[in-house]
């Protein structure tokens, strides 16, 4: 591992002016996927700051039943928080299905947000990759590529975000907070994540050396939420296939319906293909079936992850189905 | 240019000790302080062989810095006992097989005595249905344990001494 020098910056201000002063320097909250990054080349900052010492370990309710996260704040905090099993329970479930007890400990909302691929071709420093090395070229095309992107992928790279919290945060509206230099932006989780077109080593619309500070939800909807996900084994594994969905229900029909797929394309993604198929449409498996086929018509998989497309309009159909049986339909 | 000065409490006794900021907690633990019990199985965060409770709560030590540890209180499985008493965790491990080589073993222990935490602090886990207070039987304590993998397959000891310490 490259060396590196260590700053345990006590405020918001401080860490951000430190990080603009140093263009090798990244922040570390958790560490699990950076100080991974780290151990096998790919990541190789000459400082690292410290930011799990800012005052951003809370989580407040607002005064309008939604949340405020802080991005310090742990995965296990947030997933057993009362008030995020009781109103935003996909959120909960997300967070709980993905790594082990002890990785959700470390890890933050943060570094969540802004964890890295798991491709196998990113994590070898050996092999040519446009996301770790831009225009080297992409060799999970014609090579592994069972567990990519089905969808909003491009020829430049097929890699899915692998997070499984982003998931229930898309499907509830969620805004990114984040302090810049030259002052706060707040980001719609929608904007978060760039399409890949040919700049997949750009993630985010997060601006340079800007510190996540926090994540809001507005209230949820008055529905039952869910999420569900599908993996190689029972337990601790990346998702193969996740869906996150909220469903309402009135007088038979569809009245108010979110779905966020994971594991599906380049990021983590809103289907509102589907979920406009959906609006006032009987809450049937019929009518569920139709709206996962229009949001797959798009999808585009490779020779290895075909089954993903039968597998996620699968998931979709069970996840409303359970649903609308919760919700009395 | 990466050496510092980090203050550890590790098992009650506080250790000021430098350190290259590149050196994981569990190196620091088994390198410096030659607390060897904690294993490195993939250095990765995969196998949970390394696995001790900082400030109470279980992590994995090989993706901890030891620097960003600095002036935590940690326990390693050398701490889990009291004295000359084995931790009822370590006594069922004993009496029930919980283990074949061992290699796993002090992370599946220092795991399992924060899964016990946990469970009792109220924490569900992803297969706690919403509805029901969970029982800690073989489901939960198998999706609770999944971080800790066991090369010789101790599985069936493992759930079991898990499920006798919960008991105690
Ligand atoms: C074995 C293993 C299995 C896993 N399985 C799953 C899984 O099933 N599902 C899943 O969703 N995840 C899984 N993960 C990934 C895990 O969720 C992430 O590693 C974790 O969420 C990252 O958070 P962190 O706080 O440790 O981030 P760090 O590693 O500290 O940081 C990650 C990145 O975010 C940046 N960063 C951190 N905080 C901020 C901030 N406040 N502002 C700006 N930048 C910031 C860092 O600079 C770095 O680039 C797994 C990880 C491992 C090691
Ligand atoms: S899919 Fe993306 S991350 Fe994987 S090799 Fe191709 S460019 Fe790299
Ligand atoms: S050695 Fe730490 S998880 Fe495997
Ligand atoms: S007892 Fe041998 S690895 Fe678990």
């Amino acid at each position: 591992m490259k060396e590196f020098t260590y700053v345990r910056p006590a405020a918001v201000i401080e860490a951000v002016t430190l990080r603009a002063g140093r263009p090798g320097s990244r922040y570390l909250a958790g560490g699990t996927n950076l100080v991974d990054l780290m151990k096998i080349g790919v990541e190789q900052p000459d400082e690292l700051i410290d930011v799990t010492g800012l005052g951003m370990d809370r989580i407040e309710t607002t005064l309008d039943a939604g949340l405020r996260i802080g991005a310090a704040v742990s995965n296990s905090d947030l997933a057993v928080h009362p008030a995020v099993r009781q109103d935003f329970a996909a959120l909960s479930q997300a967070i709980l299905s993905g790594a082990s007890g002890q990785l959700r400990n470390m890890a933050t909302v943060g570094g969540n947000l802004l964890q890295r691929t798991r491709c196998a071709y990113f994590a070898d420093i050996s092999l040519p990759c446009n996301k770790r090395n831009p225009g080297s070229g992409c060799p999970a095309l014609a090579g592994e590529h069972h567990n990519h992107a089905i969808l909003g992928w491009s020829e430049h790279c097929v890699a899915t975000h692998p997070s499984d919290m982003v998931v229930a945060l898309m499907a509830y509206d969620a805004t990114v907070e984040a302090h810049t230099p030259s002052g706060p932006v707040r980001i719609p989780i929608s904007d978060f994540y760039r399409p890949v077109a040919d700049t997949p080593h750009l993630e985010t619309t997060l601006p340079e050396h800007a510190l996540i500070t926090g994540v809001t939800v507005p209230p949820a909807p008055p529905a039952s939420s869910r999420y569900r996900k599908v993996r190689e084994r029972a337990s601790f594994a990346f998702a193969t296939g996740s869906v996150a969905a909220a469903l309402t229900v009135r007088a038979g029909a569809v009245h108010a319906v979110r779905i966020a797929l994971g594991g599906a394309a380049s990021h983590p993604w809103r289907a509102s293909t589907a979920e406009a198929a959906l609006l006032g449409e009987p809450a049937t498996e019929d009518s569920f079936a139709k709206a996962a086929a229009a949001e797959l018509a798009e999808a585009r998989p490779l020779p290895h992850n075909q089954y993903k497309v039968a597998l996620l309009r699968d998931l979709i159909v069970a996840v409303l189905g359970d649903l609308a049986v919760e919700a009395g339909a | 240019m990466g050496r510092v000065e980090v203050t550890l409490t590790v098992n009650g006794v506080r250790h000021a000790i430098d350190v290259d900021t590149r050196m994981s907690l569990l190196d620091t633990v088994r390198e410096r302080l030659a607390l060897t019990g904690s294993k490195k199985g993939c250095d990765q965060g995969q196998c949970g062989a390394c696995t001790m409770l900082v400030d109470g709560r279980r992590v994995v030590s090989c993706l901890q810095l030891a620097i960003a540890a600095d002036g935590r209180e940690v326990t390693t499985i050398e701490g889990i006992a009291d004295r000359d008493r084995l931790h009822p965790v370590q006594q069922a491990f004993v009496d029930l097989d919980g283990y074949q080589c061992g290699y796993c073993t002090p992370g599946q222990i220092c795991s399992a005595v924060a899964v016990l935490q946990e469970y009792s602090d109220g924490w569900p886990s992803a297969v706690t249905a919403a509805d029901e207070p969970a029982a800690l039987d073989e489901v939960e304590i198998r999706e609770r344990m999944s971080g800790n993998l066991c090369r010789c397959g101790a599985y069936a000891g493992i759930v079991a001494a898990v499920g006798r310490a919960a008991e105690a």
